[in-house]
């Protein structure tokens, strides 16, 4: 069988790291390829080589069988290779059609754009595809998911026969997730080529035909979806035995922690996120909150800590009335927060590792006496988290934050909020764009802190966490929780469902 | 060899290298620009040594006076302020705001001085201290309006300085004025005793205006330092100023720390403008306009990294370029060159990623000799 695109050998090398080192990627004509491997992998790397962003300092590229050199990505765009990235490029305030037409418009006469001979050709390639985008409606208004049909579009508008999907579904719903594959699928039929970037292995095995893992930059092989289990790909990828079912005993629930009563909260735009919201969270529990993003949750979570105003309604801890107090009240009273966003939220980049562990308690004894700071007992704290929680980083305490991986980052959050053994412990998407190895390992440190009897606030997007990781779930549907259920008395074909709004009986009837 | 190009390519050691390499490019600029006017850059150089150290190359081994300690005193009286309005754009910038408003806060920070030495009458010593502090909360209180528009309101300071910057030069004038015994350009002198001025200091520097403002700068570099590096209150202050949605995660005060931090740095400015009063010229002015003081620190700061030792190395460089004015024109260069470093430096010191990258290249590759 032909091959679309041939790369190989591929050495890219980055001040201080090997980003690839000897990559091959061969991907058939009509197929789809799974690019398979952890963050830092380099799986970003051999794409934007692909696509001309960066020179590779050895091998060869060969598309369609001939050799080529892939300068900048309009090389890539004339070779017919597409690419839709992680975080969407479009014009929020633009029509899909504008969108799409954007730097390739069709023309009239005084360079007029023909919108009509656009918007009849986007309609005509929708509809081929299945994509069933709208072609007048404006970015902002339509979901991620059509924000997402609208870049593959874009891509197929260029005529591009070799698409690349970096991550495509990490910002989807589960309904939405089929509807891509379903969607990818038709692509191939078509007879268009498919490469997929993704680190979860049970998309690649719902429709790659073949993956190739990357491990530190390093080529580790390919294989036939067919005929490998997730399990050998993930150890492929990780270089070792990886297990995905988290392992925890049944909870035992014990007192009331948190208490959310009639609870209002506005979104930054002052528009009612959370819209009278009740829930409890018991200690020796984790209890989560599912939904789809946008639902209210973050603004929930934010609510409880303290970063976002209280309209109305109550938050007690532990039997005392909460809402009014300042996040430093709150973090003293015994609330931890592994934040949505660790970069923005979590770390202050520009400081070193140790600054960032004391980052809630700087001013408490033993790190500060009189206002001074005690570096040697900070270094002390530090030197021990960082040893406690195995996290890696190249000078230690004194590292730079913004230098580490997305994974060691978080693994510092996580060391710094669970020392302080916080009665209540809120994780808002506590393992987002980790790998197998960090997520099995922060798991398994957010059950201990359960069976120590703390209460945990879950938040996540991804429902195999919050399948796997709770023991109640909340549902948040348009700021409300629309049910509340067991997690081992569900599946994620209710929960998406009641995801998009429908209450638990609803589902059971339609089932 | 390889040494060195390891040491230059090394990231640690460029937050000295880059101001450094832009100082260097600067003057290179600046003597070329001498060339092509037909001027002889070698002047340029010989002006700046004799301002900062005092000794006239030139006249070395002639009979001419080769040194006059006089400019080594003026180097300093030039630099002091600098310095202070240096570091109070770095006091300000490690929280995350720009203070444009030095030189409003200098103004202020002059009036209130003037009112202080002339409307009280207290012992020696005391006095100039309590002119100082009077100086100080003056440009405080300068700073203290933006900062607090800022946290309350949401204004942004550099609008909020800018417009102040008027306001202070205008005010200023009125009230100098207003003092009685004011001229139209000046109020009058200030008692003796209220002032820095020492006939010591001048004395050992041929006659100099050196004061003992120096002893400011040296106690208000080791403040910043300490604050910034050692205390709870800097580490906030910069976290606020690296992160201010990681901080408030923190649980800190983000908007009381934005005002805190410009009420500070309008204090430093505040303490310049005293400084100009009680050292410098020993009464207060009427200015026609901007002395450029505070946009000058901006300078000071930026080539300082907003460090406390950088803001005195920077300050010191400026106020050297300054007072080297006066002796260029003394060999007919037009001192508009002197602006022509300042500012190429400046530029080249915003230029320090394009910098960096071509000192990281210059990395000895492993098996390359």
């Amino acid at each position: 069988m032909a091959y679309a695109i041939e790369m190989l050998g591929i050495t890219k090398e980055f001040p201080g790291i090997k980003a690839n080192d000897q990559v091959d990627l061969k991907v058939r004509e009509g197929e789809i390829h799974a690019l398979l491997g952890e963050n830092g992998a380099g799986k970003s790397t051999l794409m934007s080589v692909l696509f001309g962003l960066y020179q590779p300092e050895e091998g060869e590229i060969k598309v369609r069988g001939e050799k080529v050199e892939i300068t900048d990505p309009k090389v890539a765009d004339k070779l017919g290779i597409g690419m839709v990235h992680q975080h969407f490029k479009l014009v929020e305030d633009f029509t899909v059609t504008e969108n799409i037409i954007l730097g390739d418009e069709p023309r009239k006469s005084f360079r007029r754009i023909d919108m009509k001979s656009a918007r009849d050709k986007v309609k005509e390639i929708s509809d081929l595809y299945g994509l069933r985008v709208e072609a007048d409606a404006k970015i902002i208004d339509i979901s991620v998911g059509m924000q997402q049909r609208a870049e593959i579009l874009k891509t197929l508008y260029r005529k591009a026969d070799i698409l690349i999907l970096d991550e495509p579904t990490a910002v989807l719903t589960p309904q939405e997730i089929r509807e891509l594959m379903k969607i990818m699928k038709d692509l191939v039929k078509e007879g268009k080529t498919i490469v997929l970037i993704t680190h979860k292995l049970r998309e690649i095995k719902e429709v790659a035909d073949r993956c190739t893992v990357l491990r530190k930059g390093k080529y580790i092989g390919t294989v036939d979806v067919a005929e490998t289990s997730e399990e050998e790909m993930a150890e492929m990828m990780v270089g070792r035995e990886v297990s995905f079912e988290v392992k925890k005993e049944p909870a035992k629930p014990k007192e009331v922690v948190l208490q959310l009563k009639d609870l209002w909260v506005k979104d930054s735009r002052k528009l009612d996120a959370v819209k009278g919201l009740s829930l409890e969270v018991r200690a020796g529990e984790i209890t989560s909150i599912a939904g789809i993003d946008g639902n209210g949750q973050s603004e929930l979570m934010e609510a409880i800590t303290g970063l976002r105003e209280v309209e109305k309604g109550s938050i007690i801890l532990n039997g005392e009335s909460i809402e009014k107090l300042s996040t430093r009240q709150k973090t003293l009273k015994g609330i931890g927060h592994i934040p949505e966003d660790r970069q923005k939220r979590g770390l202050v980049l520009d400081f070193n590792l140790e600054e960032n562990m004391i980052l809630q308690t700087y001013f408490q004894a033993p790190f500060s006496k009189n206002g001074i700071l005690q570096f040697d007992e900070i270094r002390k704290f530090s030197d021990d988290r960082i040893k406690e929680f195995d996290v890696r980083s190249g000078q230690g305490s004194v590292s730079s934050a913004r230098g580490m991986s997305g994974g060691n980052q978080q693994k510092a959050i996580v060391a710094r909020e669970l020392y302080r053994s916080p009665d209540l412990l809120i994780a808002a998407q506590p393992t987002r764009g980790l790998d197998v190895g960090a997520i099995e390992y922060i798991h398994e440190r957010l059950i201990e802190e359960r069976d120590k009897g703390r209460a945990i606030l879950l938040m996540s997007l991804e429902l195999d966490e919050v399948l796997n990781l709770s023991d109640r779930i909340a549902v948040i549907y348009e700021g409300e929780i629309v049910d509340i259920v067991q997690a081992d008395k569900t599946d994620e074909n209710q929960l998406g469902l009641m995801m998009a709004g429908s209450k638990k009986k609803e589902v059971e009837e339609v089932e | 060899m390889n040494k060195l190009r390891n040491f230059l390519a090394n990231e640690a050691n460029h937050s000295f290298l880059i101001p450094i390499i832009a100082i260097a490019l600067g003057f290179l600029a600046g003597s070329v620009i001498m060339i092509f006017s037909g001027l002889n850059p070698i002047d340029l150089f010989t002006s700046f040594i004799r301002a900062v150290t005092g000794i006239n190359l030139p006249n070395l081994f002639t009979a001419g006076s080769a040194f006059n300690a006089r400019y080594f005193g003026e180097f300093f009286v030039y630099s002091i302020p600098l310095i202070l309005t240096g570091l109070s754009v770095s006091f300000a910038f490690r929280t995350g705001l720009f203070n444009i408003g030095g030189e409003g806060q200098v103004m202020i920070g002059a009036l209130a001085a003037s009112y202080a030495g002339l409307m009280l009458s207290l012992p020696p010593v005391i006095f100039p201290v309590v002119v100082l502090l009077a100086g100080a909360t003056g440009g405080a209180f300068w700073g203290f309006i933006p900062g607090i528009l800022k946290a309350k309101f949401r204004v942004h300071e550099v609008v909020v300085t800018i417009m102040l910057n008027y306001t202070a030069l205008y005010v200023s004038n009125y009230y100098i004025r207003a003092l009685p015994e004011s001229s139209s350009t000046r109020t009058a002198d200030l008692p003796a005793r209220a002032t820095l001025q020492s006939d010591f200091l001048s004395s050992i520097t041929n006659n100099s205006r050196l004061h003992w403002g120096f002893l400011v700068v040296i106690v208000c570099a080791v403040l910043f330092y300490f604050i910034i590096n050692k205390t709870t209150f800097g580490y906030e202050l910069k976290s606020v100023g690296f992160n201010p949605l990681a901080s408030e995660y923190a649980g800190m005060k983000v908007q009381r720390n934005a005002a805190l931090s410009m009420t500070i740095a309008g204090a430093l400015s505040g303490l310049a403008g005293a400084i100009l009063v009680v050292g410098t010229f020993g009464y207060g002015r009427v200015l026609g306009s901007f002395e450029n003081y505070g946009f000058d620190g901006i300078a000071v700061a930026l080539v300082g990294g907003s460090t406390a030792l950088g803001s005195v190395l920077a300050g010191l460089l400026f106020g050297g370029l300054k007072a080297s004015q006066t002796i260029m024109q003394i060999s007919r260069i037009p001192r508009d060159i002197a602006i022509i470093i300042i500012a190429i430096i400046i530029v080249f010191v915003a230029m320090k990623y394009p910098i960096k990258q071509a000192l990281i290249k210059l990395k000895v590759e492993e098996g390359e000799q």
